[in-house]
């Protein structure tokens, strides 16, 4: 199971082993990591899971698909790095991913 | 003071969809909304996408699924209260007293939420020091154009409200128009006007932009906006426009004495009543175990919270279970001719 970093804004970094299949986001929500709200539910409805990823790790994931764009532009500071986690779906590629959360979500 | 049987807090999917089944057991409702137009989260994010999970229709857009529910709820002339928003709710013996932001007041036996996630707002600047501003020189949405006359402008946002408002803005007034990114997400026939705008000198593009700061004293003198490379332009400016779309905020729903679990509601699933007798949660809003936010539970949802509304608002009489195709009482409240 890979293992997924959250830093969030304050520095506190949790370590969670996300299974394979679920995504970023939904790692982060059942395990009651604060910071990633997912009001819509990951269906890139709204831009309040968003994460900075780290830079080493942002050229590895999967590209952007339509809209995800659109949504960041509504997002907490976005920059460079920002993904929304709802996208990022897990798998063995991602081992040692980290993200990290930024102050709010909105 | 209006009375009713039953406020239905929402005009999305899920909150018409239970004015129906309001209006077929013969209660009646009023329904208040925060936008200025019925249909929710359908219309408000994407009334131009295709929904392929409506139990017998194969495939519609979110606009024709809220004109449907319109027309479906027409027999039963529900007053629609668009623009204003439920801020205060206190118990009265058997009812609850409602005030909304514009100043009406309902009093109703219940109330159903159909919230969504909560009431749409503009999503505001993040930068320090503007909140001094917001409402005077800093704005997110435009009520009164003429007081941008001959004045400078600085737009922010690549959708269409930020295109729109500089293309008209920019026939009276110096604007510049300023994005996170060099892409442009409003309409491409906006995007091209701004674009002709811009050759002709009557518009500024500043992309890869995003505000840093504000300063003035009484009234906005200058902002610096910060480039992607790091690089600070400080520019001068009468007004700053913020066009980031909606967010949705529980709002005042937070002060009603319920029970919440993170951003929703916890239900029973026999009637959807939340902790408190006669406030009912349906929709995306409720929670409960196996909850699916899906429109079709919005309306199963409904239905049964309509049901469950029914002895509050009637105590001394029995609700009988009745059909559409067969009752002669729902035929008369349908205004169904024979």
């Amino acid at each position: 199971m890979p293992k997924i970093t959250y830093i969030a804004h304050t520095g506190k970094a949790h370590t969670i082993d996300v299974p394979n299949g679920l995504t970023v986001m939904e790692g982060a929500v059942q395990n009651d990591i604060t910071g990633i709200d997912a009001d819509c539910g990951g269906s890139m409805a709204c831009a309040t899971c968003h994460v900075y990823v780290k830079e080493e790790w942002f050229d590895k994931l999967k590209k952007k698909e339509d809209g995800e764009e659109d949504m960041l532009d509504m997002a907490y500071k976005p920059n460079k790095f920002s993904r929304l986690s709802c996208q990022l779906i897990v798998s063995d590629e991602l081992e040692g991913l980290v993200v990290n959360l930024p102050e709010k979500q909105t | 003071m209006i009375d009713t049987d039953v406020l239905v807090i929402g005009a999305g999917p899920t909150g018409l969809f239970c004015v129906h089944q309001l209006g077929i057991i013969g209660l009646k409702c009023e329904v208040v909304d925060n936008l200025d137009k019925i249909g929710g989260q359908c219309i408000e994010l994407y009334p131009d996408k295709p929904i392929y999970d409506i139990p017998a229709i194969p495939e519609c857009t979110g606009e024709e699924l809220t004109n449907n529910l319109i027309k479906q709820i027409k027999p039963f002339k529900t007053n629609f209260h668009l623009s204003d928003r439920v801020d205060e709710v206190k118990k009265d013996k058997n009812n609850w007293i409602i005030k909304t932001s514009k100043g009406k007041e309902f009093k109703s036996p219940n109330i159903i939420i159909a919230g969504g996630v909560g009431s749409f707002e503009p999503r505001k600047f993040f930068v320090k020091g503007c909140e001094k501003f917001e409402g005077n020189e800093i704005l997110y949405s435009i009520k009164d154009k003429t007081i941008f006359k001959d004045k400078v402008i600085s737009i922010f946002g690549g959708g269409d409200s930020a295109l729109d408002w500089a293309i008209e803005l920019s026939r009276s007034s110096k604007v510049q128009l300023i994005h996170r990114r060099d892409e442009f997400r409003g309409t491409q026939s906006s995007v091209n006007k701004v674009k002709e705008l811009e050759k002709e000198g009557k518009i500024e593009i500043l992309t890869q932009y995003q505000l840093n700061s504000v300063e003035g004293k009484n009234k906005i003198e200058n902002i610096s906006i910060k480039h992607d490379d790091g690089s600070i332009k400080k520019i001068e400016t009468n007004y700053v426009l913020g066009f980031f779309g909606l967010i949705m905020k529980l709002g005042p729903i937070v002060n009603w004495g319920l029970n919440l679990d993170k951003k929703h509601i916890p239900v029973n699933t026999e009637n959807f009543e939340t902790n408190q007798k006669g406030i009912f949660a349906i929709g995306d809003i409720c929670t409960y175990p196996g909850k699916l936010k899906l429109i079709l539970s919005g309306f199963h949802e409904g239905a049964l919270a309509a049901r469950g509304c029914f002895q509050h608002a009637r105590p001394n009489e029995k609700l009988r279970f009745e059909f559409t195709t067969t009752s002669k009482s729902v035929h008369e409240r349908l205004g169904v001719k024979k």
